[in-house]
């Protein structure tokens, strides 16, 4: 057995072209063994196509990538026994029940019937599908169905698992939840790379950011590092007249690092600490005798931070919406 | 996680993977034949359509079609047979083309599994259905008065060739499947290719009572050289050219269509 490598996953200026379509433009990434690494970026960025060369799907036109050491392109075979891919549509079939799918998995990836049946169970269990484990799948929920992808992807035990958009088109409540078995899969000791239109995704599940457009990596860093550079979101109070204003924000001043800006009867504070200013910014309102009428709080989205790492809104994301008069929106 | 047994496995190669080769064939074929149980409507219909062609050519048309020598019902089973393989073929593509829809198949693709597998068991499958669906239309042209004139050993032979011709189309079919990657599609693409290679044959009518320009068509295409070859096996008469010609189209077929499928496979996945 060889010595087990820092690097889960790395891959160094990876190319691929769909015709005349640059889909990946030179990307390196590198991910630590037992690190949740998120690749963040709109629609057509090339994450998907990312996750395919690495994944061995999909063969890159050149550029080099290895998975625990193991080269994605010449050791294809044995790379696939380390991962395990839960793709963008929950791949499954419709016709088996959950733990027929499951079992099914299990026995392509050389594991035995029985290992396969005892996991197949533990994994039901664990994604609260135990009840559903005999129905067809044709009859599950989206965020069923996502829940035994991610499970299907797992019955081997891979060490390294790619999640691509693991929950576009999820409630919220099952978002929620397929988080918490992110975290748990993390904290067994895997390295998940996953893929993510949603800013707030990566920063609740990510250590390590890297913002993908066009195909290429436009920023890398942790969560926090990359929100301090991208923009903040910012904390609007409303108040019942202009003097109740200016005596809050003389209050409030010293409560972030940023200093609060009066307009009218509302009053701005920049964050870079999310909502957990907002919790203090109350209180001293409180003690302050100051009650706001209206609060509300602009996150920084993606198109914010495309804004401001390229100067301009991605071509497929909605404009900003400053300009959104003007352009007209796309259907959504 | 990071204990995983997997690390240290090397990938297998030439008669080493032959075991995974099998395991994954084996379950994944039964998997296909799962699909039978749980939409029964599949095997339904593809058994209701050549029932319906059977009672309807017996009891309604066959009286006016006039055959060389003996009963029409005997002239007919065996274009039935012949019919019957052709159109569950389609199923080979449907059920690719589905497994591409879906995105099962790119999930197989990073599994550590004999991806050639895949196609195998869809053939298998395949296979299996078709000796079912021949078994149960043998017992329907026996309920409406077909017989074997020869012996068993010929007979035996005549459903080989038939399971033979089945195998060779699934090919065919496997690469239109993964070709148009959308099941209605692949319905609707196989008709118009099927249609004139069943009803422009000796299925249902003698070729000699097509206009001649179509007969050199209609006598010499695979539909109807199988066709033959199955009627002499169990009509009786000189067989052994008859075979050799229908043999000869699935081979040539699986020479064409099996490299082709794997190709398309390939490229597609």
């Amino acid at each position: 057995m060889t010595s087990m490598p820092e690097l889960a996953i790395q891959a160094q200026q990876i190319r691929k072209n769909f015709g005349k379509v640059v889909a990946l433009d030179g990307v390196d990434l590198s991910v630590p063994v037992g690190q949740i690494f998120g690749l963040l970026g709109p629609n057509g960025a090339g994450k998907t196509t990312m996750i395919r060369v690495l994944t061995t799907v999909l063969r890159a036109d050149s550029g080099t990538a290895t998975v625990m050491g193991r080269s994605v392109s010449r050791e294809a075979p044995s790379v696939r026994g380390l991962i395990g891919l839960a793709g963008q549509y929950a791949a499954l079939d419709p016709n088996l029940t959950g733990r027929e799918n499951l079992r099914l998995v299990g026995s392509l990836t050389q594991i035995s019937g029985r290992i396969a049946a005892q996991r197949s169970d533990e994994l039901l269990e664990r994604f609260s599908l135990s009840d559903a484990g005999n129905r067809l799948v044709r009859t599950y929920s989206g965020g069923m169905r996502r829940r035994l992808d991610l499970a299907a992807a797992l019955v081997h035990r891979p060490p390294v698992i790619f999640l691509d958009e693991p929950t576009t088109g999820l409630d919220p409540e099952s978002r929620v939840e397929l988080w918490a078995v992110i975290k748990e899969l993390v904290a067994d000791g895997a390295t998940i790379l996953l893929t993510t239109q949603y800013m707030e995704e990566a920063d609740r599940l990510a250590d390590q950011l890297a913002v993908i457009d066009h195909g290429a990596v436009i920023a890398e860093g942790t969560p926090t590092e990359l929100k301090r550079r991208l923009g903040s979101s910012v904390i609007e109070l409303g108040f019942a007249d202009d003097a109740t204003a200016t005596r809050a924000a003389e209050l409030l001043a010293g409560t972030s690092t940023e200093e609060p800006h009066v307009t009218g009867r509302g009053v701005q504070i920049k964050s870079n600490e999310g909502t957990k200013l907002l919790t203090r910014l109350l209180r001293t309102l409180d003690q302050g005798g100051i009650e706001p009428e209206t609060l509300t709080v602009h996150e920084p989205s993606l198109d914010d931070v495309f804004l401001s790492l390229t100067g301009k809104p991605t071509e497929d994301s909605a404009p900003p919406v400053e300009a959104a008069g003007k352009r007209g929106r796309g259907a959504r | 996680m990071t204990d995983s047994p997997l690390l240290g496995r090397a990938p297998k190669r030439g008669i080493a993977a032959l075991p995974g080769l099998v395991s994954d064939t084996t379950a994944l074929t039964k998997r296909n034949l799962l699909m039978f149980r749980r939409v029964p409507q599949l095997l339904v219909f593809a058994t209701i359509q050549p029932i319906i062609f059977v009672l309807m050519f017996r009891f309604v048309f066959g009286g006016a079609i006039n055959v060389p020598n003996g009963s029409y019902v005997d002239f007919l089973m065996p274009g039935v047979f012949v019919q019957t393989v052709v159109f569950g073929a389609v199923g080979t593509a449907i059920g690719l083309a589905a497994d591409l829809k879906t995105g099962f198949i790119e999930r197989f693709k990073a599994l550590p599994m004999a991806h050639s597998s895949v196609l195998i068991a869809r053939i298998l499958s395949d296979l299996t259905r078709n000796i079912f669906v021949v078994t149960l239309m043998t017992s329907v042209g026996f309920a409406v008065g077909f017989r074997v004139h020869t012996n068993p050993a010929q007979f035996l032979l005549a459903v080989l060739l038939l399971l033979a011709f089945g195998v060779a189309l699934s090919f065919i079919f496997a690469t239109v499947g993964i070709m148009v990657r959308e099941p209605e599609t692949a319905q609707a693409a196989a008709f118009p290719v099927m249609a004139p290679l069943v009803f422009a044959s000796s299925a249902f009518v003698p070729v000699e009572s097509m206009p001649g320009w179509l007969q050199p068509f209609a006598a010499n295409q695979p539909v109807s050289a199988v066709i033959t070859a199955v009627r002499s096996l169990v009509l009786g008469g000189p067989a052994v050219s008859d075979v050799l010609i229908a043999t000869a189209w699935c081979v040539g077929i699986v020479a064409v269509a099996a490299p082709s499928a794997i190709w398309m496979y390939r490229k597609a996945v």
